[in-house]
This record gives structure tokens, C-alpha cells and sequence, in this order.
């Protein structure tokens, strides 16, 4: 997909389109399962959206990435915790549940952890990076498992959504509508930085560290800046989850949370603009569609996520580009 | 004139084997020495010790009067030395462009730029226009679908972008027919005196047509170095080397 081109643009066009009148359509169709669904969908698609950069542009392969869309979850839980029960956090302020203090919060501790993760596992390459990165995300699992403070295993229940000026946050649409306008900043935010100087660098990266190197390039310091953007962009992603949820669990940084968001990413489309929302999609969609048939649904999500896999290199994004060259 | 490149008593071992052996030379501003030898004489690791890639157990690489030693790749390369790869290291999804645009973005300085469209940037793309050169028709072909000749004057291009003091050539000529040669020739004969340069080639015409001075590497052992007419009559380098039909 040529950032930049006609029939891109007209692609982002057409699908800014369906999302905006999405909720309307699910209204009047009687469904408005639709839109919860559709908030799933879009916030899974920033996560994955993080991840792609750094695994797709940059070819890291981070198999620990839900340990920041964790981070993002639980900063969003903790500080509502400390508001509701107006206990001070470390001694120093009270918690709070306003939208415009909780996702820059959350934006910000994920950053940090990503940077203290990345500039550990950056140091590897290879196998020994996507087991660093599982590790330290299994690590910090098992730490919000035992940190009982905040629920342990059972999570923490967040009673009310962030507030945001004086919207109706309970509504499911118009949380929709805020998720959405993240995705579209999100989304814009990625072509910009894919296509910069420093997106050109993480390109290079990817397809061959050693010329890089020869060019004058200390690879380790880019490296380490897309981590950490991708870091606080899933832990963006995580906030929103939480807010949308009402809850958040150890769960969000389980290994196969992080399978999941590699999957989308492989699935729509690595390296590609839109692939972490068609991938996101697809993924959700089939999980939703076969589960309402068989509870045993892996069993036939497997073999269709290797089909297109098998018979799509370039993921969904791939198959969206070859249909726009027949037409 | 002081050397812009000295070589002192560089020893690097890959266990029992010795890959460079107490090996001393120099390159003067504006010289082209080469270095010639028969395969697995440790042509290749001197560059690659040179670079940074691979670190000599003793001995001390001094480059513009500065000791290189801890000093990264990319480090040196931001230095003053530049380098093309004998078997060509290329971007395989970035056209020739971007290659020598993105060059010439990293010799600007740092790239924590995160908003502007690289690609649409005149003061990227301009300058790597020209240096394409007689390569420019070809400016938007990814490096995949480039052919060899085309690959080896690309990285002739991109480590010029880094507007070196010094370049190392490693093999630029090999796997070239005789036009894609005589242009690569007339290439480098177009730099010399302007850039300092190393070169290791096996293609004898060039190396004779080209440097300025020759060394003869043998078991990382450097035999003899003089002109090219010294080296030719030399009888040392006719056993070791030039009489094996290597050439």
C-alpha cells in the first residue's frame, strides 16, 4: 500500500466512512452489540498497530508486547482504585478518574517500562530477543498476579469509565466515537513516523543491520526509540481496554495475549499501514462468528489463520491490494 | 605527508589459524594502495578489523592520527571511513534512491526526525541524485530487482555519500564483465586523489591500472609492497601468488 497514493487515500476514506456510521447502522439495525464489538476491534487495532511497528517496520519480533497494553490497563485501574478508596498512591497524590490524567499516565509508565525493557532486550537479537521480551512479560504477569493489593488473580474492577468532559462515557457509543477518534490519531501518527527520517532508519533496520551500520548508523538508539513509541502505544491501547472493560486482570499480559496481537499483525499484514486493522478485525470477528457456533472455535480458527497465512504473504492488507490491482 | 590510515602490528587469530600476522601498513591522503593476495590471505578480515566488525587481539589501528580502538562501526564510519561490501549488502525493499538518499541522511546527522516525509526531501533526495550518477535511470528500482553490476556501483554510491576520507573497497570489481570493469575502473580512477583508498581485488589489470602501491598479503603476512612494476618483478610474490594462476 503506497502511503500517499490515490486509491490509498481513498481506502482510508471509504473506511473512516463505515466506522463513522457504524453505531447508526447497528442502531437501526437493532444490534447494538455491533458497536461494543466494533470498540473491541478498534482498540485491539492500536495495540497491534504498536507492535507492527516495531515487528513489522522495524523486524523486532517482540513476543511481550501485552505486558505494556497491561501496564496501560492497570495504570488506568490503580489510579481509580486510589480515587475511589482516596488512598494516596506512594505517598504522594490521590488517584484519579479523569480520562485526560489517566491515558497520558498511562501513555507515560508504559513508555517508561518499555524503555527499561527494551534497552535489557535490544542488547540480544534474534531467538534470544523474542525470549527476553517473553520473559520479562511473563514477569511482570506473575507480579500483578501476586500483588494482591490490587486484586491479584481476580483483577480489578474499575466501577466507572474515566470521565471526559461532560460526555456520557457510560454510553457505549459514545465511547466508541473517543476510541475512535484515538485509532484515527494513532493511525495518522504511524504514517507520519514510518515515513520520516526515522521510519526509513527502522526500514533499514529491519532489512540489514550491517548496511545500516556502515552507513554511519548506531542501530541500538532507533531500535530502542520505536520500542518505547511502541511500548506507549499499546499501553494507550491497554488504558482505553480498561475503560471500555471496566476491569482489568493480569490477563492482559499473558503470553497469549501477546501471541494474539502477533497474529493480528501477521495476519493483516506486517509492515503495512492498515494490516493491524484489518488483522484486529478479522481476528475478533472469527473468534466472535465461531464461537456462536462451537465452543471448541480454536479448533477451526487454526486451520483458516493458516490458510490465509499460507496462501496471503502479505496478509489481509496483501489480499486488499491485489483486488484493488484487478479493479 | 603523515598516513591517514597506519596499521601497526595487527595480529587477529580464529583459534589455531592466524588471519593477520603482525601486519603493518599504511595509506597516505589521497593514495590508492592496494592489497592483493591469494584467497583466505585475510583480505577481507584486515577490512572488517578496519571497520570494527571484528576486534584484533593485538596491534593498533590508528585512523586521521586517532587510535579506532573501542570504537564502534558506526562510530567509524561517522569518522571518515566508508566501505563497500564484496558481497553486497543492500536494503532488498528500498530502491537505489533511498539507499543513497538515506546515506546521506545518516552523514547529516542524527535521524530522530519522526514527522517530515523522508522521501519527498530535496535536500535527501538531490544530493543522492547526483551521486547515483550513471545510475540515476535506475534511481527508482528496488535493490532486489537490481543486477549485479548495478549493486556494486549502488554501494560504490552509498559509501561515497558519507563523503569519507577514506574508502575501503573490497572486491568491487568481482563478478563485473569486462564493460561493467572498465567502468568501475574509470569510477575509481574519477576519485582518486581526491579520497584516500584501500583496495582489495583480484582482478590484476585493475589493481595495476589503478593503485598507486601494492601490498602482497600471504597467511595475514604482508610479503612485499612497492609499485606495481616492484610487485610484478618481485620473485617472492611470483611463487606465492601471481604464479599460481590465481590471477
Amino acid at each position: 500500500m503506497e502511503p500517499g497514493s490515490r486509491s490509498t487515500i481513498l481506502a482510508i476514506a471509504l473506511a473512516l466512512g463505515v466506522l463513522f456510521a457504524l453505531p447508526f447502522a447497528a442502531g437501526s439495525l437493532g444490534n447494538p452489540a455491533m458497536t461494543t464489538l466494533a470498540t473491541r476491534i478498534l482498540i485491539y487495532a492500536i495495540a497491534a498497530a504498536s507492535l507492527n511497528l516495531v515487528l513489522g517496520y522495524g523486524g523486532l519480533v517482540s513476543f511481550g508486547h501485552a505486558a505494556f497494553f497491561g501496564i496501560g490497563g492497570y495504570t488506568v485501574g490503580i489510579l481509580f482504585h486510589h480515587h475511589r478508596f482516596n488512598e494516596a498512591l506512594f505517598g504522594l497524590m490521590l488517584g484519579t478518574d479523569q480520562f485526560l490524567i489517566t491515558l497520558p499516565a498511562a501513555i507515560l509508565v508504559s513508555g517508561l517500562f518499555a524503555a527499561a525493557i527494551g534497552a535489557l532486550a535490544l542488547r540480544t537479537a534474534g531467538v534470544q530477543f523474542i525470549m527476553i521480551t517473553l520473559a520479562f512479560a511473563q514477569m511482570l504477569f506473575f507480579l500483578f498476579v501476586a500483588l494482591k493489593r490490587y486484586g491479584g488473580d481476580d483483577g480489578l474492577i474499575i466501577r466507572r469509565r474515566n470521565g471526559l468532559f461532560d460526555l456520557n462515557m457510560r454510553d457505549d457509543t459514545t465511547f466508541y466515537f473517543v476510541t475512535l477518534v484515538f485509532v484515527v490519531l494513532f493511525f495518522a501518527l504511524v504514517w507520519r513516523i514510518v515515513n520520516s527520517r526515522f521510519g526509513l532508519v527502522l526500514g533499514g533496520i529491519r532489512q540489514g543491520e550491517r548496511r545500516m551500520a556502515a552507513i554511519g548508523v548506531s542501530t541500538y538508539r532507533y531500535k530502542l526509540a520505536a520500542f518505547v513509541i511502541s511500548g506507549m502505544g499499546a499501553g494507550l491501547a491497554g488504558a482505553l481496554w480498561a475503560n471500555y472493560a471496566r476491569f482489568v486482570s493480569p490477563d492482559m499480559m499473558h503470553w497469549t495475549k501477546s501471541g494474539e496481537l502477533m497474529v493480528m499483525v501477521i495476519l493483516g499484514g506486517a509492515g503495512t499501514l492498515l494490516g493491524p486493522l484489518f488483522g484486529s478485525a478479522a481476528l475478533i470477528l472469527l473468534e466472535t462468528v465461531l464461537a456462536a457456533y462451537t465452543e471448541r472455535w480454536q479448533v477451526f480458527l487454526g486451520p483458516i489463520l493458516i490458510v490465509i497465512i499460507l496462501f496471503f504473504r502479505g496478509g489481509l492488507a496483501g489480499l486488499v491490494d491485489l483486488v484493488k490491482k484487478r479493479l | 605527508m603523515s598516513a591517514i590510515l597506519d596499521i601497526r602490528a595487527v595480529v587477529k587469530r580464529f583459534g589455531g589459524l592466524i588471519a593477520t600476522d603482525h601486519l603493518s601498513l599504511d595509506v597516505k591522503p589521497g593514495e590508492l594502495h592496494a592489497l592483493i593476495g591469494p584467497n583466505g590471505a585475510g583480505k577481507t578480515t584486515i577490512i572488517n578489523q578496519l571497520m570494527g566488525e571484528i576486534i584484533p587481539d593485538s596491534g593498533e589501528i590508528i585512523f586521521g592520527g586517532e587510535p579506532m580502538a573501542g570504537l564502534k562501526p558506526a562510530a567509524r564510519v561517522r569518522k571518515g571511513l566508508g566501505r563497500t561490501f564484496q558481497i553486497t549488502q543492500l536494503l532488498p525493499d528500498y530502491t537505489a534512491l533511498d539507499h543513497v538518499a538515506l546515506a546521506v541522511q545518516a552523514h547529516a546527522g542524527h535521524s530522530f526526525h519522526f514527522f517530515g516525509a523522508a522521501r519527498a526531501d530535496r535536500r535527501l533526495t538531490g544530493p543522492a541524485m547526483a551521486l547515483l550518477d550513471g545510475l540515476a535511470p535506475r534511481a527508482g528500482v528496488k535493490a532486489a530487482s537490481l543486477s549485479h553490476g548495478e549493486r556494486k556501483q549502488l554501494e560504490l554510491a552509498i559509501a561515497l555519500a558519507g563523503e569519507p576520507r577514506l574508502l575501503l573497497l573490497d572486491e568491487p570489481m568481482a563478478g563485473l564483465g569486462q564493460v561493467e570493469t572498465a567502468q568501475m575502473v574509470d569510477l575509481l580512477k574519477g576519485l582518486k586523489g581526491q579520497i584516500a583508498m584501500l583496495l582489495v581485488e583480484h582482478d590484476m589489470d585493475a589493481v595495476f591500472a589503478l593503485a598507486d602501491r601494492i601490498s602482497v598479503l600471504v597467511y595475514g603476512r604482508c610479503i612485499a609492497s612497492g609499485s606495481a612494476a616492484a610487485i610484478q618483478a618481485n620473485p617472492d610474490v611470483k611463487t606465492a601468488y601471481l604464479g599460481e594462476g590465481d590471477a
